[in-house]
């Protein structure tokens, strides 16, 4: 089976310091890999690399294209970049602001994606609006209001339906579930969880919570100073730690 | 020297700006940067309109200029009195006769010609501005043509109002590739701009000169189960009748009195002239007001 993703050797520096550094994985078709590590330790800026955020200074970041099979994504053509950024990628923000606009309705905020492709029919575009907040348990009646008239928590959802719309392959999430409170984090959860078994996505997943790793994860990888110190399936990761760093992480859990 | 310089930018400027339009000609619905000058006018006023006009006109145009279709409203009699001082090129308020016609809000009524130049003030010429703040982007996105944006300005227009309530500034798509704010001329007037005439847009604040070479392809955006419709007022115009022309409501009373009139003057005007009379006309004489 050919991976979805293929990292190899991904290095991002900031002048002389490292962000990340000598990071090589793959993901496989419906495979959701996890990173964890304390803050700093490079996981957002390896995301951003992944996702074509930011431009790595080596290494290559091979996506299995639904078209021409798998090209390395760092030496596309921008245009063909972000065209993967808005079909085949979806990138969920933590904080749901960065990745909503704040100003159109909720409705609106969904079907942008499907009118970035092409679609230019407003019952389409506004049924699926609808079934969308539905399937992330956001009432139809709230389809013409604003972001700004919803909850933290409604608003993660909100952003989760607007990338998940039209239908990606693989979703990257930066703390998908920072700032909101355990219940309503619960529920997000068990929300994600859901959606990635039914449409079989690939995910990557970057969190400093190892309790939506244990969830949501198959695989994990546990970043320090911009390296990767330890990988492997995620109940192995966390059940038996290897390295010292990973031992720390694990203990530091608080148990109530 | 007391004199000005025909029509009051000096030559080099007039340089720069006619190499800012020959670019915007061959680059329909594309914005191009130029450097706008100070003119002896507030921002907002037509700046940008007026800088076009200077570099275009030459001494034997006959200029028009319009301000909401009306050729005696303050904007427009000021930038003709400017013009008429600092080119001293003869003046017309007829739309047919002139060769260069300053716009604002409005496209004449009377079909123009090849042999015409319609210039258009525009105070936003970025038609994504107010969905996306930011320039650097907005350029991205007009160069990578991602404009699935623009039709969420439209979908929220239904979802709000039911229909596509923008009614002024309705965004078109040039020659299916730029899409361009049209300046805020009623959507009534979208259709016409598939015209003999050279169309030239200046934004003097915002520094940007764009341009349509005639006959282009200009298509306003819509949604398949929500087209693209030209709307006026459901009335003919009082004063002359005519049911074809964009109509301004007048309040006439504090009784909720009102009366439909043409705003294009000149095209009332010559109407009534012509001997059609409205609901609340009454027959043309000459020189009165």
């Amino acid at each position: 089976m050919t991976p979805l993703l293929q990292v190899r050797d991904v290095a991002k520096f900031y002048g002389p310091r490292v962000g990340c550094r000598d990071v090589s994985f793959d993901l496989y078709p419906g495979e959701v890999m996890g990173i964890v590590g304390e803050s700093g330790s490079g996981k957002s800026t390896l995301l951003g690399c992944l996702a074509g955020h930011l431009a790595p200074d080596a290494g290559e970041v091979i996506f299995d294209t639904a078209v021409e099979g798998p090209r390395d994504t760092l030496r596309m053509s921008e245009p063909e970049r972000r065209m993967l950024g808005r079909t085949d990628w979806a990138f969920v923000h933590q904080h749901a602001r960065d990745g909503l606009r704040m100003g159109v309705s909720a409705g609106g905020n969904v079907g942008e994606r499907l009118m970035a492709v092409g679609a230019r029919h407003y019952g389409d575009i506004r049924s699926s609006a609808i079934d969308w907040l539905g399937r992330v348990e956001i009432a139809e009646d709230r389809v013409d209001d604003r972001p700004t008239a919803f909850s933290g928590g409604m608003q993660q959802r909100l952003q989760i339906a607007r990338n998940l719309v039209t239908g990606p392959r693989l979703v990257f999430m930066d703390e998908p579930t920072g700032g909101l409170d355990v219940s309503v984090q619960a529920r997000l959860l068990d929300l994600l969880r859901g959606l990635v078994r039914e449409m079989g996505l690939s995910a990557i997943i970057v969190t400093h919570d190892l309790a939506v790793v244990r969830l949501l994860a198959d695989r994990l990888m546990v970043m320090k100073d911009g390296h990767v110190v330890e990988t492997g399936l995620t109940d192995q990761v966390l059940d038996d730690p290897q390295h010292g760093y990973t031992q720390l992480l694990v203990s530091s859990v608080l148990q109530v | 020297m007391n004199e000005y310089n025909f029509a009051y930018l000096d030559e080099q400027t007039k340089r720069m700006i006619r190499r800012a339009i020959l670019k915007g000609l061959a680059i329909p619905g594309y914005q191009v940067p130029f450097a706008s000058r100070e003119m002896p006018m507030p921002y907002g006023w037509g700046t940008g309109g007026v800088q076009v006009s200077a570099a275009t006109l030459v001494p034997e145009d006959r200029m028009k200029v319009i301000d909401q279709g009306a050729d005696d409203t303050t904007n427009a009699v000021s930038i003709r009195k400017f013009f008429e001082r600092t080119a001293g090129v003869e003046t017309t308020e007829e739309t047919g006769r002139a060769t260069l016609i300053q716009t604002r809000h409005r496209i004449p009524e009377e079909t123009l010609t090849e042999d015409q130049i319609l210039v258009y003030q525009v105070p936003i010429p970025e038609p994504l501005r107010f969905l996306e703040p930011r320039e650097t982007e907005t350029r991205k996105m007009h160069a990578l043509e991602e404009y699935g944006l623009m039709h969420v300005k439209l979908y929220e227009d239904i979802s709000q109002h039911g229909a596509i309530a923008t009614a002024y500034a309705y965004p078109v798509k040039v020659e299916g590739r730029y899409v361009m704010d049209p300046s805020p001329i009623p959507k009534f007037d979208n259709p016409k701009m598939e015209m003999a005439a050279i169309q030239l847009f200046g934004a003097g604040r915002e520094q940007r000169i764009y341009a349509l070479p005639p006959w282009c392809e200009v298509v306003s955006l819509d949604f398949e189960d929500h087209p693209f419709e030209p709307s006026k007022a459901e009335h003919d115009c009082d004063l002359c009748g005519a049911g074809d022309s964009y109509l301004d409501e007048v309040i006439v009373d504090d009784a909720g009195g009102r009366m439909f009139v043409c705003s294009d003057t000149d095209y009332c005007r010559g109407r009534r002239a012509a001997g059609h009379v409205g609901a609340q006309g009454v027959p043309y004489e000459e020189g009165a007001a």
